[in-house]
């Protein structure tokens, strides 16, 4: 199927999932959209009745499925896109989506470097993506995943994440609210958070870090700070704080 | 209602936008800037998207490399701070 | 046109008096900038108004020394979003101009950060521009062009330009930012001039 000009191309919702009291992940059909690599993302363009257009771009959390869009979407205040996606998108609706899209936020399932993921709340989006890819692919590459959310109801797929298979250790950091008993008291991203045998800038893992621009550059430095190669690390920011 | 520092995102952000310009993709494109001479990434770009358009800014400098516009008669984009772009090795 | 969304853009606010073709109401006020929000100081703060025979400059203490205006104005951004009834104050901009002479028909707007924007001198004239300062009621936020930007609100906004600092006149028309990339040399809402 061919695309309308400058690439889009027509997109279906065709399920939602409530992820948190302010996200929900959509699964679209998207006939001539495939080949998605784990980290890319998609512009999603609406259009109102009265012809005015938004476009906004979302990670998708999972790849592997040509025609299917994956995308988790949460609610940003005031947000006029997000607002709708996490409140009145149906299934059903219609809209347009251009992509996959993004070479730099890339990994490949045949890379056997150790991988370290740092997520800052809807951050995780890529990250997912690149976790999912890696199970799905059967990889032997040694996966952390740094999940940093405000309370325990941020964070998105919790049981999947909690199942996560020998070879990938997830560790959660709660900024705002953690659960009772957490060892760790809820603080914003340091270090010691990053710091993991076999992670280690030694092993020379590649890092992913996604999240708002504030949690990225913060996380950033950090790494960069303890020894990590900066040609090793991979940054998305989103926008917000 | 309080007003919010307008924060950038990234080069990541133009991927859409400048699939006209490249076969391959616009992320991974390498830019040197004009005013400092820092040669890096169309991702590590900071990105000021807005709706009027947006401003890729040089991570280094700030100073204006990439400035894409949606005109109606089809995606403007301009590189009045871009002494050159590769595509990289 | 794309493919309709169902719903969306539903949840806009009525209009009780009539919009320019294209634009919507909000309540809100985006903030849309093409760069970092440059940090002035209202001691380092000048505005410079250039001629082809003379410069002069006002301190910050000299601009807020000027008479001084509350203006109330609908503004329109061109990316379709109107507020109305905005409170600002600031100077005219026939105080600012007042007795200068020059031959030039043409502005060019300079702002601290590098953004550029042309409008006629004429426009600047006869109550139809301010440099403000205060928005409802409050020293103008950084974010919000502060501490001073050019209001200008019978056309599209991006003409009112933030941390204006100079005002150029010239004897041709020059585009500014925007208007150098694409955006319309003049920017009337209500001829709905977005792009040219």
């Amino acid at each position: 199927m061919t695309a309308g000009s400058s690439g889009w191309h027509a997109a279906t919702v065709v399920g939602t999932q409530r992820l948190t009291e302010t996200a929900r992940a959509i699964t679209l059909s998207a006939p001539g959209v495939g080949g998605a690599l784990p980290g890319q993302h998609i512009d999603l363009r609406l259009t109102a009745p009265d012809g005015y257009q938004a476009v906004r771009s979302y990670s998708l959390v999972a790849t592997g499925v040509d025609e299917r869009v994956d995308i988790g979407v949460d609610r940003v205040p005031d947000g006029e896109v997000s607002g709708y996606l996490v409140d009145d998108l149906q299934v059903g609706d219609q809209m347009e989506v251009r992509g996959p899209l993004g070479g730099y936020f890339v990994w490949h399932s045949d890379d056997v470097a150790p991988v370290l993921l740092v997520a800052g709340g809807s951050g995780l989006a890529p990250l997912l993506a690149i976790l999912r890819s890696r199970v799905a692919a059967g990889s032997a590459a040694p996966f952390r995943l740094v999940y940093s959310v405000r309370t325990p109801g941020d964070v998105w797929y919790p049981d999947e994440l909690e199942a996560a298979p020998p070879g990938v250790e997830v560790a959660l950091l709660y900024t705002r609210d953690a659960p009772p008993g957490w060892p760790r008291p809820p603080h914003r991203i340091t270090a010691h958070d990053l710091v993991a045998d076999g992670f280690s800038p030694a092993d020379r893992p590649d890092v992913f870090v996604c999240g708002s621009t504030g949690f990225v550059e913060g996380a950033a430095a950090l790494l960069t700070g303890m020894g990590h190669d900066p040609a090793r690390i991979k940054t998305e920011r989103f926008g917000g704080a | 209602m309080t007003a919010h520092e307008p924060v950038p995102v990234d080069g990541n952000a133009l991927a859409g936008p400048l699939l006209f310009l490249t076969t391959t993709d616009a992320t991974t494109t390498v830019m040197r800037c004009v005013t400092c001479g820092r040669t890096d990434v169309m991702a590590h770009a900071r990105v000021y998207a807005t709706g009027v358009g947006a401003v890729a800014r040089c991570p280094g400098c700030d100073a204006v490399l990439v400035v894409v516009v949606e005109h109606p008669a089809g995606t403007r984009v301009a590189m009045p701070g871009t002494a050159w772009m590769s595509s990289g090795g | 046109m794309g493919i309709v969304t169902r719903g969306f853009g539903g949840r806009r606010p009525e209009p009780e008096k009539p919009l320019p073709p294209g634009q919507f109401l909000t309540e809100d006020f985006p903030v849309l900038s093409a760069g970092p929000t440059p940090n002035v100081d209202t001691d380092d703060w000048a505005l410079t108004l250039r001629t082809e025979g003379e410069s002069r400059s006002w301190s910050w203490d000299e601009l807020l020394a000027l008479p001084a205006e509350d203006v109330v104005t609908d503004i329109h951004c061109v990316t379709r979003w109107s507020k109305f009834d905005t409170r600002w104050r600031g100077v005219s901009l026939d105080v600012v101009l007042g007795d200068v002479e020059t031959t030039g028909e043409f502005v060019l707007a300079h702002s601290y950060g590098g953004y550029t924007t042309n409008v006629p001198l004429e426009d600047l004239l006869d109550g139809k521009a301010w440099i403000a300062y205060e928005y409802e009621g409050e020293p103008l936020d950084p974010v919000h062009g502060g501490p001073a930007r050019l209001l200008v609100p019978h056309l599209y906004f991006w003409k009112s330009a933030k941390w204006v600092r100079e005002l150029e006149v010239l004897d041709t028309e020059q585009p500014g930012f925007w208007e150098t990339y694409g955006y319309h040399i003049y920017g009337d809402p209500w001829l709905e001039q977005r792009f040219a």
